[in-house]
């Protein structure tokens, strides 16, 4: 259980101003220019210490992201942009982040920006946050106001911030299909190697970061990295939002000490499983595009990015997905299928073809009207996307098909025994050709 | 260099070296679809994924560079594998991905038997489908005349997006949606604007863009293959005609780096269908006014009498500008046989001259010398009418190599940007003694090329603003022993070799201007010649292909050979000696023309000294050797440029260049023969179909 001196977010909820003032009251902007005054090196080598691992969803350490930047400008800007493009399914931090607490943030693109050479910052907003977009640019104009950032901003540090609204595309929460979307092109993603680093926005060296990531990084500076490094597990450690939705009695947005226990997390912040604990049938633990855990595997979770990834899932954005026994869960999969079918940007051919390929099986196994063998099929078609495309959506649409055929194969079969015993050979099926 | 094991084959390859170049250096086959050496990388079929030692995934090989890969732990080479079980397993998914909406509709493709996706889905797919749902379908789209879409077909490769925003320049296909919704369109589905559209039939590794005018015409396999010339510009295009029986059905490019690369212009590869109408196919004779057929010996008997009753002075000869160096060669034996000094190969009436030198009329850089160009100043020229391949030549130094191009002329959509310096001469001879504020950026140029276009040579002041130009490429430093910078470009296939033999006026003779005077001559005879307007009063033979200008003229039609009708020998702009074969036979009693005029020659009582076509070659070898060099260029000479420079000349002053193409689809007997380029020239001038038409 997260103390509450140690929250770092402590406006989530909107309960207090969350204006400048507001902000600056609860410890924001407090001795910015000494933590800038320490320099870039120390500032890198403290996040290093602290372990932040990114919140985006991958968890790559963001201390060590920030130092692949190169040290000595070649004569071509440097650019940091944050990813507030927030649309993996179930997830909703940086939303409260940019609504509620936006100064954390704000000072957050600061530090970092000065830590990797960056005089211009571009936040990436989903398309569909129109209000947050608005609250986030009235709290970049306050800052601006304030003179906290800016041309001669009281730092001393050139720095200029700018909110980019997207349109509303999944795909570009991808880095590099962002860093296209920004430069007016289509959103889709750009082949790695080069990476953003050596070559990102307008060609120019870039490190893109997730909205929490950046957001914790003043208070991280401020409390030392050992405090930070202090909460959760090794290697899983600091303070973590974790966005609860689906079948429990209060959904809710809460920060959380990493590792923290899943049933823990749910009975204390959530008011527990809507029917009991018993009820829980299985969860989806970091975002639709992880694979689900089912019941069992949650008795005693330590949610962190190792123990779900030893589980064959992951923390990824840690939006808990929680289903309870009254849950069809291939219908669910199959809506996860449908939204991966629906935003895969088209251009590699795995996920092009194979996400509606998955989609159309899964339909029909919702009905059961599917063969046995089609399940293994199933688990190959999603195994031939994995691992094949440009970018990390042919995964994100393969992952939760697998998973539900690792856990739930019963459940499919099941469905098509049904299938076949009300249709008992006089139902003709029509297929296409007829 | 840099070390990588490929299948076990250790090899030292160039660090930028995408692995799938290293591989092929071992001979390893890597499929892809997306991949194309003149286009950029797209990475997106996946058909090319290798296996690389530590990569926890397979790797797109056309996209990884060698130096991207890391060393293994005590600095071993990286390892790359392209023929493991793992890499088989991953391109039978992706194989499997492209067949599960791809129509099975091959027995009526056009694409059939040439497909990419049918070649590689024997060598690398799995034998079953196992796809039970419906496979998707796309609506067709219009995108012109040339080009048939069959979009169903399409597997999203953007090779033709490619091509169309980078190598063409004009960013007219694009694909619209997402997903699996993804469509490639014009969006408008109005015709692509660009003279190089028919290329990306040959990119489309499948059946979604095949030829409009081919469809449904043959099987590739059904074909005869030859391979030629092209003349329908001075470029001299490699191409591979493809005929059934006596029918040309289709025209391709042929692979040459210093040429052509690989693409060809809508003229070259769609003009085949001019072949077939308004052919001259027998031998015809005026009387009364009015063309009547005759046998061969009819019209000699009546050219021999023609030609008997009149003096030399008062016959001449005006070469076209599709004729091979063969026919040329045997017309001047003839016309010198007679003691006829009136010749002339200079139909648009440039002021050209072999006495000159040679490197005053040819494009002395080479076409490759473009890539290697830092500024291009285009005096009186579009290429992109004159030779649209050359300037998407132009158009890839400006994109990739940064150069820079200027114009002195008309103000054109050339597919790049540009500076314009200004109309005519008044800007060139600013330029000349460098008080144009362009003129530092030239005199900067390490490699700084001028492209003088036929437009500015012809007429009286031709002469004036070829040596001004000379001036003007020795006033910037290109003219020195290393690199000679002028560089004319020319319009007709002939030009070149008919300048390297000398069909220009002799001592005393008249040039196509004296010769078209009313009354200057009795006796003309015209070799294809069909841009000029003969004045009433000489008696015309014409010996030709089509029933064009040149033939309504005519008193007597001696029906000749198409280029693709006979082996030939032609000398492109930068005067490289390229050598045609013949595809199909003349139609009807047409005969090739050196047979022709080696005929005529006979019954005029001066009979040429070959009877056959290997003793014209060795005669025509024995006087110009070079002409032997196949694929040769005999080099100009600097100094004969120098004193060209200073040779002067008046020049009017104020004078605007225009260039010479009017209408590019227009511009020989053969495409205004062609229904297609009549088709093509109504949409480049903005007209619309209907859709009833």
């Amino acid at each position: 259980m997260l103390h509450d001196r140690d929250r770092i977010f402590t406006n989530l909820y909107g309960l207090h101003d969350s204006g400048l003032q507001g902000a600056i009251k609860r410890g924001s902007w407090d001795g910015t220019k000494m933590l800038l005054e320490m320099g870039r090196d120390w500032i890198i080598d403290e996040m290093k210490a602290s372990g932040l691992r990114g919140r985006g969803g991958a968890g790559f350490p963001t201390g060590l992201k920030w130092s692949f930047m190169p040290k000595v400008s070649d004569g071509r800007p440097h650019y940091l942009v944050v990813n507030a493009d927030e649309s993996e399914p179930g997830t909703a931090k940086d939303r409260e982040i940019m609504r509620n607490d936006p100064q954390t943030l704000i000072e957050g693109c600061l530090i970092a920006s000065f830590a990797m050479g960056a005089n211009a910052c571009y936040i990436y907003i989903r398309g569909e946050y129109v209000r947050e977009k608005e609250r986030l640019q009235a709290a970049v104009d306050e800052a601006y106001a304030a003179n906290l950032i800016g041309k001669n901003n009281v730092h001393g540090y050139p720095f200029d911030l700018y909110v980019h609204h997207g349109a509303g595309a999944y795909i570009c929460g991808e880095e590099t299909a962002l860093i296209e979307s920004m430069e007016g092109k289509k959103g889709m993603p750009r082949l790695k190697p080069p990476f953003p680093a050596n070559m990102g926005l307008y060609g120019a060296p870039t490190t893109v970061n997730n909205v929490e990531s950046i957001a914790v990084a003043p208070t991280i500076l401020r409390r030392g990295a050992a405090w930070f490094a202090g909460i959760g597990k090794p290697n899983n450690v600091g303070t973590k939002l974790f966005t609860i939705s689906g079948h429990v009695e209060r959904p809710c947005n809460v920060e959380e000490a990493m590792g923290v226990d899943f049933r823990e997390l749910v009975e204390r912040h959530c008011g527990g499983i809507r029917g009991g604990w018993d009820n829980l049938l299985a969860v989806i633990p970091g975002g639709s595009s992880v694979p689900l855990l089912p019941a069992e595997q949650c008795q005693e979770l330590s949610m962190d990015f190792d123990t779900l990834r030893n589980l064959k899932s992951g923390l990824g954005t840690a939006a808990v997905i929680v289903m309870d026994k009254s849950t069809d869960v291939i219908q669910a999969i199959a809506r996860l299928a449908h939204f991966y079918k629906h935003e895969s940007c088209g251009q590699c051919t795995p996920c092009r073809e194979g996400t509606g390929w998955m989609w159309r099986v899964l339909t029909r196994m919702v009905r059961g009207e599917a063969q046995k063998k089609e399940i293994d099929l199933l688990l190959e078609v999603s195994l031939q996307i994995e691992g094949h495309t440009i970018c990390a959506l042919g995964d994100a649409a393969a992952w939760p098909v697998q998973g539900l055929i690792r856990h739930f194969r019963h459940e499919i079969e099941k469905r098509i025994d049904d299938f076949t015993a009300r249709n008992t050979g006089d139902t003709v099926i029509p297929v296409a050709a007829e | 260099m840099a070390k990588i094991i490929v299948d076990g084959t250790e090899l030292d390859v160039p660090p930028d070296f995408t692995l799938l170049q290293a591989a092929e250096q071992t001979g390893a086959e890597i499929p892809r679809f997306c991949f194309h050496e003149r286009l950029s990388i797209a990475g997106n079929c996946r058909m090319c994924l290798v296996e690389v030692k530590g990569s926890p995934k397979p790797v797109a090989s056309c996209a990884m560079a060698v130096k991207d890969l890391r060393p293994g732990p005590n600095g071993e080479p990286p390892v790359v594998i392209t023929n493991s079980p793992y890499v088989k397993k991953a391109r039978e998914g992706v194989m499997e991905f492209l067949l599960i909406n791809h129509p099975l509709d091959c027995p009526i493709c056009d694409q059939g038997g040439e497909c990419d996706l049918q070649d590689q889905a024997m060598a690398y797919g799995s034998d079953a489908s196992r796809f039970a749902e419906n496979k998707r379908a796309v609506e067709d789209k219009y995108i012109g005349p040339l080009v048939k879409t069959v979009m169903t077909r399409c597997i999203q490769c953007t090779r033709c997006v490619r091509f169309s925003t980078e190598v063409a320049g004009v960013p007219d296909l694009g694909s619209i949606g997402r997903g699996e919704d993804m469509e490639i369109t014009t969006y408008l589905e109005k015709a692509m604007t660009s003279e190089l559209q028919g290329n990306v039939i040959d990119l489309c590794p499948v059946g979604a863009l095949t030829s409009k005018p081919y469809a449904f015409a043959a099987r590739p396999w059904e074909l005869s293959k030859t391979e030629t010339i092209d003349v329908m510009d001075a470029l001299g295009s490699n191409i591979r005609v493809d005929a059934r029986g006596r029918e040309v059905l289709r025209i391709m490019p042929r692979l040459n780096e210093d040429v052509n690369e690989e693409w060809i212009s809508d003229k070259t590869r769609f003009v085949w269908d001019g072949l077939k109408t308004q052919r001259l196919d027998r031998p015809y004779i005026r009387e009364a006014g009015k063309l009547r057929p005759a046998t061969w010996n009819e019209a000699f008997t009546l050219i021999a009498e023609k030609v008997k009753a009149t003096k030399p002075k008062k016959i001449g000869a005006i070469a076209g500008d599709l004729a091979s160096v063969e026919d040329i060669f045997a017309l001047k034996g003839l016309m010198s046989n007679l003691g006829v000094k009136n010749l002339d190969c200079r139909q648009d009436g440039v002021a050209l001259d072999p006495s000159f030198g040679r490197a005053s009329y040819i494009f002395n850089p080479g076409v490759s010398g473009i890539d290697t160009a830092d500024v291009i100043l285009l005096v009186g020229s579009n290429p992109r009418w004159e030779a649209p391949v050359l300037n998407a030549r132009i158009r890839k130094a400006w994109r990739l190599n940064g150069t820079k191009v200027a114009v002195i002329g008309e103000q054109a959509d050339l597919t790049y940007a540009y500076d314009y310096l200004g109309a005519g001469v008044d800007t060139l001879n600013g330029v000349v003694d460098g008080s144009h504020s362009f003129s530092k950026t030239l005199k900067d140029a390490k490699r700084a090329i001028v492209i003088v276009g036929q437009g500015a040579l012809i007429g009286e002041n031709g002469a004036g603003v070829l040596s001004l130009a000379a001036k003007a490429a020795d006033a910037i430093g290109s003219l020195t022993d290393e690199f000679s910078g002028l560089a004319v470009l020319h319009t007709a296939a002939s030009r070149v070799g008919a300048l390297d033999l000398g069909f220009v006026p002799g001592e005393g003779g008249l040039g196509l201007a004296g010769m078209l005077k009313p009354k200057a001559l009795d006796v003309l005879f015209l070799l294809g010649a069909d841009e000029v307007d003969v004045p009433a009063g000489p008696f015309v033979i014409y010996q030709g292909t089509h029933g064009d200008r040149g033939a309504h003229r005519a008193d007597v039609i001696l029906p000749g050979a198409a280029y693709t009708e006979k082996h030939g020998t032609w000398v492109n702009t930068e005067g490289r000696v390229q050598i045609g074969s013949r595809a199909t036979f003349p139609p009807g009693d047409a005969r090739e023309d050196w047979a022709i005029l080696r005929a005529l020659s006979d019954v005029l009582g001066v009979k040429l000294p070959y009877d056959s076509f290997a003793q014209l070659r060795a005669t025509l070898y024995a006087a110009y050797p070079h002409m032997a060099a196949a694929d040769q260029i005999l080099a100009g000479d600097v100094a004969s440029l120098k004193s060209l420079a200073g040779r002067g000349g008046a020049v009017q002053a104020g004078l605007a260049f225009r260039s010479s193409i009017e209408n590019f689809y227009f511009s020989n007997p053969i495409a205004r023969a062609s229904a297609l380029m009549a088709e093509c020239a109504t949409l480049a001038a903005g007209g619309k179909l209907e859709a009833a038409e």
